[in-house]
């Protein structure tokens, strides 16, 4: 298999990196040894083997829906790079 | 003796009984620090006058009456932690300045068993790595030998424990970042079943993987760390609301009835003859100290690193979206759009694995490739934790080495990443498994390097670890052995 530099500026775009022309490069290659390594799970035939994503089994969690003392808003905006005391500030987004 | 160079069991009994305070154990540790961090660089923040201030207050609480379980020691831990009072880094620049609102519920466990947070340790970034080289700031060095590296990504809690610049630290553990460094440095390190420890602050890398350990200078201060780092949190839905048992009544002199598998798979190509020698020796301890050894199969264990480096990335490339510049941490300032400020805040603030890391893991799980691979790996995952389920019929713990070879020289690796991915072969599978695993000290190569065993279990069986940990260590005859480091 041959990954090509398209599909890494495609992946690049979805994940918002910006990536320069030698990176692409150099992450075309790396993507393509990693991913011809993982080719190796196709020795292993796995029809019909369930899928793992959770260890212990444990089925969904619930907790009573009560109120409690949440985040203020002061601590919850207090590592925002731009902020007016009420709200996170971004560039516009819309035009 | 140095007050630094005391066990946390050893300095809580000092404390415990009058003959020293927390402020003369805090003092030694910082000046400790401050003798030998400029050759070993284990911290990535430090914070002398607010642990000053804590010992002072623990001195004061001990002679209140009331003093919590650890009250009056210092500890670090590695910055992937949030902590209400330090910046927590995460071994990134994205994350520079970034105090968090809250603790994470380990923290606060440790905090509120009275114990001190001197600073935070360094790692590779967001915990990808295996060397600890990946860290935006500093690269941890090996204690024992200049120029080495400690291991990763828990590499500045191990160096920590190794250097003695704490008397206990914190780690996480996703395919074996507590266990190799802990290996590599000569101390030791637990990676609990997967939802034994609250993961509640642990700043997400692969979350069906991730798990919080602890690294210390012996097997009693890890069954004492785990005591009050166990158990179930509210905040946390994956971890288990399963009794907390005294894990220091685990440390039995004696293996009486205890079945010890050997996997033949983790003894296989590559692995260095002076670490299968001295894993050998160990072996033969735990016979003499009457644990029955046979030989096991886990048959699918050359199939982990591959596993393992899709699922990861995969499940990281999601968690780290949340790193966008909104919120907290690094902002590029010179955006036009919305959408540019993601981009530029993004490829400016993750470094080199990171990126690598992103874009593996949106591969594996998009369109036309999810089935190939994504899917692959998770359905291989569920043959490598049916073997373990085989297996742990037949016996109680696995025992082989953590890594392939001790300690390489810092840089060596550095532009193989795939060779790297493959020296973390003999950890992965525990955190696939979702089963606890730990590195004991079991001896030393010709050149002076550390090696480790690994000791695995069946869920929720880390009593049987430390068992047999403690066993090794009271026979293999170096505990205590510390680097020179003047």
């Amino acid at each position: 298999m041959k990954i090509t530099r398209k599909e890494v500026e495609h992946v690049a775009r979805l994940v918002r990196l910006e990536l320069q022309p030698e990176e692409v490069e150099r992450m075309t290659t790396l993507l393509d040894t990693i991913l011809s390594y993982a080719a190796k799970l196709d020795e292993l035939d796995t029809s019909g083997v369930a899928v793992t994503t959770h260890t212990l089994g444990t089925d969904n969690v619930f907790r009573d829906d009560l109120v409690h003392e949440a985040l203020n808003r002061e601590l919850a905006l207090a590592n925002g790079p731009d902020q007016n005391g009420e709200a996170f500030v971004v560039p516009r987004i819309i035009s | 003796m140095e007050f630094f160079s005391l066990t946390l069991a050893q300095a809580k009994e000092q404390l415990e009984q009058g003959n020293i305070t927390s402020v003369q154990l805090t003092e030694s540790i910082l000046s400790r620090i401050a003798a030998v961090e400029p050759r070993v660089k284990a911290f990535i923040t430090l914070d002398q006058d607010g642990a000053l201030a804590q010992a002072e207050a623990a001195d004061r609480q001990r002679r209140a009456g009331g003093a919590g379980e650890l009250c009056g020691l210092p500890l670090a831990v590695k910055d992937v932690l949030c902590t209400s009072t330090m910046r927590t880094t995460c071994g990134s620049k994205i994350l520079e300045n970034f105090v968090p609102p809250y603790d994470a519920t380990v923290i606060k466990k440790l905090k509120d068993a009275g114990a001190i947070i001197v600073g935070k340790l360094a790692m590779d970034e967001f915990a990808m790595g295996s060397t600890s080289e990946n860290c935006a700031y500093n690269v941890p060095e090996n204690p024992w030998k200049p120029g080495y590296v400690a291991g990763g990504s828990s590499g500045g809690s191990a160096v920590a424990m190794a250097a003695d610049e704490s008397l206990a630290s914190l780690g996480s553990d996703t395919g074996g970042s507590i266990r190799q460094p802990a290996s590599l440095c000569g101390v030791v390190g637990m990676k609990p079943t997967y939802g034994r420890v609250s993961r509640y602050g642990l700043v997400a890398f692969a979350s069906s993987l991730d798990q919080v350990g602890p690294l210390t200078k012996d097997v009693r201060d890890c069954a004492l760390m785990m005591n009050v780092i166990s158990g179930h949190d509210q905040r946390d839905s994956t971890s288990v609301d399963t009794p907390v048992p005294d894990y220091t009544a685990a440390l039995k002199d004696g293996l009486k009835g205890v079945r010890i598998g050997i996997p033949p798979e983790y003894f296989g190509q590559g692995l260095d003859p002076e670490v299968e020698q001295v894993v050998r020796t160990g072996i033969e301890m735990l016979r003499e100290a009457g644990a029955e050894i046979k030989e096991v199969s886990l048959p699918h264990t050359e199939y982990c690193v591959a596993v393992y480096y899709l699922i990861a990335p995969a499940e990281a490339s999601s968690n780290l979206s949340r790193f966008d510049g909104v919120r907290y941490g690094y902002r590029a300032g010179d955006a036009g759009s919305l959408v540019d400020m993601y981009s530029k805040t993004r490829s400016r603030g993750f470094g080199d694995e990171v990126k690598r890391r992103i874009l593996i893991g949106t591969y594996a799980l998009s369109a036309g490739y999810y089935d190939a691979y994504y899917k692959k790996a998770s359905q291989v995952r569920t043959l490598i934790r049916d073997d373990f389920k085989t297996v742990f019929d037949q016996c109680d713990l696995v025992v082989s080495p953590v890594t392939p070879t001790p300690a390489w020289m810092i840089g060596e690796k550095a532009d193989d990443p795939l060779a790297l991915y493959l020296s973390d072969i003999l950890t992965i599978s525990a955190n696939l498994a979702g089963i606890p695993g730990l590195s004991v000290p079991a001896g030393f190569s010709s050149s002076g390097l550390p090696i480790g065993m690994q000791m695995q279990a069946a869920h929720f069986n880390e009593e049987i670890l430390l068992r047999a940990a403690w066993n090794l260590e009271q026979r293999a005859g170096i505990k205590g052995r510390r680097p020179e480091l003047g």
